[in-house]
């Protein structure tokens, strides 16, 4: 398994998506720069949280045109591993893999603290096995999750909601709804269930120094074959 | 060189915290009438051929986001 994690200018989460697969993984990464239009050999992508692009125009819009994003799209479209984090997610969504959108916190207010995960679906290399709340930190201005009600109905028929946001004993509640997104929703899965898209940070909750393990619950997923 | 004006608003259904947050400051100045604001942008572009097919396949490609955005064209000649 070697891993992409794709450098966009402004990306600030980067180093924390490299260091976290190769040293609490043994993961094999490396960077790749926007710019490339090549990803022979690498078998995952990772597209790291930050502010591509100084979020020119909308968050994630001008980064899911760039060049590199058209090989990203083609090794997700062929079922390769492909999460992305913060403004990963929102680069995801921008080019299309995933559905819906990611506006302004419902508060306005830039939100940087721990929240509680509940894993809404097995059926997936990033979310099989996750049977308990998951504690994982957030840090983004721009989170609320936006659908229509025909794009949420199929997410749920389809089992593509990945995670939501809820207290800590697991129930989703207004209050856990950090960002006031659409059904509490903080990850989202295409239809193959090989590309996750979300808002906290699991990479940032791969080591207890750091506060929290339960990111290795998602990141995982990297490690699993035939999953 | 033709100017076209595209203005890009958020969905009317959608919920614009800034938006909402420029009222409630408009509230405390004062003028305690205003309901509600949105928050849209102004694209201005100078562009030699300036139909609205291609304009709008722009703004459908990248300028406007369609699961949260509606535009607007205004060809300005």
């Amino acid at each position: 398994m070697k891993v992409a994690v794709i450098r966009f200018p402004g990306a600030n989460c980067d180093q924390d998506g490299y260091y976290t697969l190769r040293d609490e993984f043994g993961i094999q990464a490396e960077y790749v720069w926007h710019a490339e239009r090549n990803l022979d050999g690498f078998d995952a992508v990772f597209l790291p949280g930050g502010f591509s692009y100084g979020d020119y125009l909308r968050c994630g819009a001008i980064a899911s045109r760039s060049p590199i994003m058209e090989e990203v799209i083609r090794l997700a479209e062929r079922g390769n591993p492909v999460i992305g984090v913060c403004n990963g997610f929102q680069v995801l969504c921008e080019s299309g893999l995933l559905p819906g959108a990611l506006l302004q916190n419902a508060k306005q207010k830039f939100l940087c603290q721990d929240v509680y995960l509940r894993a809404e679906t097995q059926s997936s290399r990033w979310t099989e096995g996750i049977n308990r709340v998951l504690r994982i930190p957030i840090a983004h201005g721009e989170g609320r999750y936006e659908c229509d009600e025909d794009t949420l109905k199929r997410l749920e028929d389809t089992e593509s909601i990945a995670f939501r946001y809820v207290d800590v004993n697991g129930e989703v509640t207004e209050e856990a709804n950090i960002n006031g997104s659409r059904s509490s929703i903080a990850g989202v899965l295409n239809l193959g269930k090989n590309v996750l898209g979300m808002m906290p940070h699991p990479e940032r909750a791969c080591n207890l120094a750091l506060g929290s393990e339960d990111g290795k619950e998602i990141l995982k997923g990297f490690a699993l074959v035939n999953a | 060189m033709p100017k076209v004006r595209v203005l890009v608003t958020l969905k009317p259904s959608l919920l614009d915290s800034a938006g909402r947050t420029v009222a409630d400051s408009l509230n405390r100045l004062g003028f305690s009438d205003v309901q509600s604001a949105r928050i849209g942008k102004l694209i201005e572009l100078e562009v030699e051929n300036p139909s609205k097919e291609r304009i709008s396949e722009m703004c459908q490609k990248l300028l406007a986001n369609p699961v949260t955005e509606n535009y607007d064209i205004e060809v300005l000649g």
